[in-house]
């Protein structure tokens, strides 16, 4: 016996370990056949060996020709032997062989449950792994059913590696003996919230899988997978969970709905692309299908600018959207159609266009249609219509619109294409004579309906045009029916002004054949009946019009009593063509020699002494006139430079400030009101020595200011209308939430040219209110740039699931609330609104309109912007004793986080005072390059920071007892200081 | 048939595969049991598609009813076969964290070390990946469980001696 060992041990000596065999068959790369086989020959005889080393040797062996494609599977008992062994070592071995080579028809396996067994209930922890490990590669149903109690108890264990392992393989338990499901469940459900973190990973994965596989029995775990979405950081766990809500969405609607907000954080939030990738993955699948729509216009509005082919072939797509319930969708889809028509398509476009207008009865939306109709057909100068009479009939057509308030746009329309498409006249006239004599149609029931407008335009276009008409008589008197008097007075006047013309040409036809005076003369007599209701009108401009014209007829009726012919001096009055000029004409025109136009024409009055020194040197006339002609464009050019530069500077700061919006290529321009260097402090509970530091800043920011405006004011004169005068709030609040100028687009709502553009800016600050942990007001500063009165303001904002605006008793959650005030022009006015917020750990955006009018042109404007509720806003600066701070921190309720900040080179006290007047923290003790700090949320989070200064790196440790907000507020700050 | 509906709906990752770009097979793991004939006929199919793909081209392929996520390193290819609604960069992922354990293990780890010490990668594969599923995200604690299991082997070898072995002692 001892002598079969001796031998067995001698023998193992010599042969050859696995990276013997490696390197041999490296060494034979011509007969690689060849040696293996004689390698597979010696394994054989090792096998046969009792020595349990040496077979293990054999094994391992084997499992590598294994992998290079040879049979093993002669071995399997050996291999059976080899995972029996006690020694780990050669367990190990073994059971990697079995995993590699095991499949579920070797029939070795039976023999193997007891051996496995046994080393489930091994005390040694790596045994139980190896033997899981290869159960799970190698795992059949008589395996499953023998083993699944002994598995089930493993997911008990105390250690953490066994019970992850042990809640893995039970995935493939469940699989192969469905049965063992039912009674493991419950213990698998547990371990969704098992404290290390590996084993909940583990049971999230494998109850995602098996949703997945069959969502419908797990619906009930969806609050509990919800909590864990929300809470976990883990992106391997959350991408398993979002995937499983994805498989839960279809069945519970409800859910989509809730995720929302978690997804679109998240895909805020994560950097991990894969989870990113998950989470729009998911979105698109099944939980938003609307928001993807609308992601999916916005997409394409963007790819529409570079590529517009490849969208104009989803045409068709873009067209049923149009059809989507949500207005949002609908309006996005419409953008799209404005870009993507073309000539050949436009017609099929507006056709289509036409009959959701049809559908669209009654709702804003249909006015928005009649916008994008009249928008899409009259861009670029009508570059896309091929035939006016077909757009002169669409007009004509949304006249029928009821309660539109754009009949003013109609009507400016019919009026440009009339006067500008001669050819297209005779048409125009026709179908103006029809509006005008179904007058009543328009006006009906509607008084004050925008559309009687159109009318504005039919009377003046069948006055002016008069000779295209077909029947004079019939249209002047439709013009003048009493009912005319009942139109507002603007109509009226010009009712009466082209009554006149209209006469002129009835006139003109019947004098024509001399036989009909009489007919002329009662021509004559209508107008001279109907025309005294226009005198009584209470408008002055019909009143004097109608007065005027109707002497005008009292004296040709007397002259055609006595048969004079007047037609052609009546026809005089009007005589001479109206025609379009070409915005840009008035360039083209010669500058007639001798006229300098930038010569003054009066000396211009004495401004500054400078000037007046200027004159008085002015001994030789030659010289100073030299003079002015060098400086003059010298100036300009410094100012042009000096513009640029400032441009730049001015762009620089808006891509460092996190609070300013992007100019959207719609918007021209954006003003920026909170570059860093402009803003000022509230007030903050500090020590004595960083309220004087803050009054320094304050003094040094006012003077930079005036300097500011200053060349500001320089710059307003030399190029006016270039920039209105600038907001000027004396004291901006330290939150910029966000500052929305927008100017209206050139080619969007026709608005009067007198009007500037550029008529509110607001500006608004965001503080958490402390009586009520789930309040916060913003206040928002209206401002007033334009010269015009405004008026109807009303300020909405798109709730999110958190954070909701308050809005009165009674009214819906999408209602705009009114602001309590008018605005004359110039004047700044503040307001607030009471948001209400249910978590405060995150940071939100929340999307809102103001709606306005602007007096004189009675149309409502729109302006969007983005409220930024910022963690930090949810701080409120707290001041708080050394003891208590230090007791707060002894408690160990705190959870800790940390930051560090490089390339600092501000003086210590400085940095805290950022800190303070930016995040809301106050000082609680500072011991040179090292301070305490704190803060506390409105809904009673402590949040303390310790912050530490060396070589120009601040680290701050961080603790708070909610480690979501905490992580927030310290990206903030990082980002406050990565601006300086 | 049923084995067939089991292996569908079994686990998420199918295999894994190292190979060199010589085309030679260096690491191999069946999540899903597949008859070896099989095993053999898409390991040399699959090679074939990802050798000849350009450095530049995307990591991701549709390969019969599977995705293929794989990714070279140095001189090996490292490649993973997914079931389609299946997330590819989380396996991308994935495989750049077996890597990265490799590495950690090993030290700079090189195709040399997977050949000789094949049974060592195998075993870090199973701590890190348990029938398909991530068993553990934590590099950390991965190896951990590696270097305790090695430590007992050694404890199993250290205490004999040749001599005691030979019965000598």
């Amino acid at each position: 016996m001892a002598l079969k060992i001796v031998k067995g041990s001698i023998d193992r000596m010599f042969d050859k370990n696995l990276q013997d065999l490696v390197r041999g068959i490296r060494n034979h790369k011509e007969d690689e056949a060849k040696y293996i086989s004689t390698c597979i020959d010696e394994i054989k005889q090792e096998l046969k060996q009792d020595n349990i080393a040496v077979k293990s040797n054999a094994v391992c062996k084997l499992t590598y020709l294994q992998m290079l494609g040879y049979d093993v599977s002669w071995a399997a008992f050996n291999i059976v032997e080899v995972m029996s062994s006690s020694k780990f070592t050669y367990k190990r071995i073994g059971y990697l062989a079995a995993s590699q080579c095991f499949h579920e028809s070797t029939d070795v396996i039976m023999l193997t449950t007891n051996q496995i067994r046994k080393d489930l209930s091994s005390p040694n922890q790596y045994d139980t792994g190896v033997a899981l490990t290869g159960l799970s590669c190698f795992v059949t149903p008589d395996l499953a059913r023998d083993l699944a109690n002994d598995i089930m108890t493993l997911m008990s264990h105390t250690k953490p590696y066994i019970r992850k392992k042990a809640v893995l393989i039970m995935y493939k338990v469940f699989l192969k003996y469905p049965e063992s499901l039912r009674p493991a469940f419950p213990r698998m459900k547990e371990k969704l919230e098992d404290p290390d973190p590996g084993v909940q990973s583990a049971a999230v994965n494998v109850i995602c899988e098996l949703a997945r596989r069959n969502p419908k029995n797990y619906l009930s775990l969806a609050p509990l997978f919800f909590k864990l979405m929300t809470s976990s950081t883990n992106n391997w766990v959350l991408i398993k969970i979002i995937k499983l809500f994805g498989a839960l969405t279809p069945l519970e609607p409800r859910l989509g709905k809730k995720l929302i907000e978690p997804l679109t954080n998240l895909i805020h939030s994560t950097s991990a692309m894969s989870l990113l990738y998950e989470c729009v993955n998911t979105v698109i699948a099944v939980v938003w299908l609307s928001v993807l729509k609308y992601l999916g216009l916005l997409a394409m509005s963007k790819i529409l600018k570079t590529h517009p082919k490849s969208v104009q072939s989803h045409k068709d797509l873009i067209l049923q959207c149009l059809d989507d319930k949500d207005e949002s969708i609908r309006l996005r889809a419409l953008d799209l159609l404005y870009g993507m028509v073309s000539k050949k398509n436009l017609m099929e476009i507006v056709k289509k266009l036409m009959l959701h207008v049809d559908k669209a009865e009654g709702t804003t939306y249909r006015d928005e249609l009649l916008t994008k109709i009249i928008d899409i057909c009259s861009q670029s100068n009508y570059q896309y219509i091929t035939n006016f009479e077909w757009y002169i009939s669409i007009l004509v057509e949304l006249t029928r619109l009821e309660g539109t308030r754009h009949g003013h746009l109609i009507a400016s329309q019919m009026l440009d294409v009339a006067i500008r498409v001669k050819a297209i006249r005779a048409f125009a006239v026709a179908q103006m004579a029809t509006l005008l004599d179904n007058a009543h149609l328009l006006t009906g029931n509607t008084q004050h309906s925008g559309i009687c407008e159109v009318l504005y335009a039919a009377a003046w276009i069948c006055g002016e045009f008069s000779e295209h008409l077909e029947d004079p008589m019939a249209t002047l008197e439709a013009m003048l029916r009493p009912k005319v008097a009942t139109l507002p007075g603007h109509i009226q006047a010009v009712y009466v002004q082209n009554a006149a013309k209209l006469f002129s040409t009835v006139l003109c036809g019947q004098e024509g054949a001399p036989a009909d005076s009489k007919v002329a003369q009662e021509t004559s007599q209508l107008l001279i009946d109907r025309l005294p209701v226009f005198v009584q009108s209470d408008n002055l401009e019909v009143q004097e019009r109608a007065s005027c014209i109707l002497q005008l007829v009292k004296y040709i009726q007397k002259l055609q009593q006595k048969d004079v012919e007047v037609a052609e001096e009546v026809t005089a009055l009007f005589a001479g063509e109206l025609n379009p000029v070409a915005p840009k004409a008035q360039k083209k025109v010669p500058v007639p020699e001798g006229l300098d136009l930038d010569a003054w024409i009066n000396e211009p009055p004495s401004g500054s002494e400078s000037e007046d020194e200027g004159r008085k040197t002015k001994g030789k006339a030659v010289f100073a006139r030299e003079e002015s002609r060098h400086t003059k464009p010298r100036y300009t050019e410094v100012d042009e430079k000096e513009l640029a530069k400032r441009r730049e500077v001015r762009k620089a700061e808006q891509a460092n400030n996190p609070f300013y919006i992007k100019a959207s290529p719609s918007s021209q321009k954006v003003r920026t009101a909170s570059s860093p260097n402009r803003q000022l402090v509230l007030w903050m509970p500090m020590s004595d020595q960083y309220v004087k530091l803050e009054e320094e800043r304050r003094q040094k920011n006012k003077a930079d200011r005036k300097k500011d405006k200053k060349k500001r004011r320089e710059k307003g004169r030399q190029r006016r209308g270039d920039s209105g005068p600038e907001s000027e709030e004396d004291i901006t609040p330290a939150h910029m939430v966000d500052i929305v100028t927008e100017e209206m687009p050139e080619n969007a709502l026709p608005i009067n040219s007198s009007l500037t553009s550029r008529c509110i800016t607001d500006v608004c600050d965001i503080q958490g209110n402390l009586h009520d942990g789930s309040q916060v007001v913003v206040s928002v500063i209206f401002e007033n740039k334009c010269d015009s009165f405004i008026k109807s303001m009303e300020f909405n904002v798109m709730d999110s699931l958190n954070s909701k605006l308050q809005r009165p008793e009674g009214a819906g959650p999408h209602d705009s609330l009114t602001v309590p005030f008018h605005l004359p022009p110039g004047i700044s006015s503040e307001a607030r609104f009471i948001f209400s917020v249910q978590s405060i750990v995150m940071p939100q955006k929340l999307k809102g309109t103001l709606t306005f009018i602007v007096k004189d042109s009675s149309t409502h404007e729109k302006l969007d912007f983005k409220l930024h509720f910022t963690c930090t806003s949810y701080l409120i600066t707290t001041p708080c004793y050394s003891d208590a701070y230090a007791k707060l921190l002894e408690s160990g309720d705190l959870k800790g986080s940390s930051l560090k900040l490089e390339g600092i080179n501000q003086p210590f006290h400085h940095l805290l005072a950022r800190i303070c007047f930016h995040h809301h923290f106050s000082v609680v003790e500072r011991i040179d390059s090292c301070a305490s700090m704190y803060s506390r949320s409105i809904q009673g989070h402590h949040v303390c920071l310790l912050v530490k200064t060396a070589d120009q790196t601040v680290s701050i440790d961080a603790k708070c007892d909610e480690p979501g907000l905490l992580r927030n507020v310290l990206d903030e700050i990082k980002l406050t200081f990565s601006q300086c | 048939m049923l084995s067939s509906l089991a292996n569908k709906l079994s686990s998420k990752m199918r295999f894994m595969l190292l190979f060199s770009r010589q085309g030679k097979l260096r690491l191999q793991k069946w999540y899903t049991a597949t008859a070896e004939r099989d095993k053999k006929k898409m390991v040399r199919e699959l090679m074939q598609v990802v050798l000849a793909r350009k450095p530049k081209m995307c990591s991701f392929l549709e390969w019969r009813d599977l995705k293929i996520v794989y990714k070279r390193y140095a001189s090996l290819y490292f490649c993973c076969a997914v079931e389609e609604q299946d997330n590819e960069l989380i396996t991308l992922e994935v495989i750049h964290r077996f890597v990265e354990l490799l590495d950690k293990y090993f030290g700079s780890v090189c195709e040399l070390d997977i050949i000789f010490n094949f049974e060592k990668a195998y075993f870090i594969l199973d701590e890190f990946l348990m029938g398909g599923e991530i068993q553990d995200t934590s590099k950390k604690s991965v190896l951990k469980a590696i270097e305790q299991a090695d430590l007992l082997q050694e404890e199993d070898e250290s205490p004999r001696s040749v001599l005691e072995e030979m019965g000598l002692a």
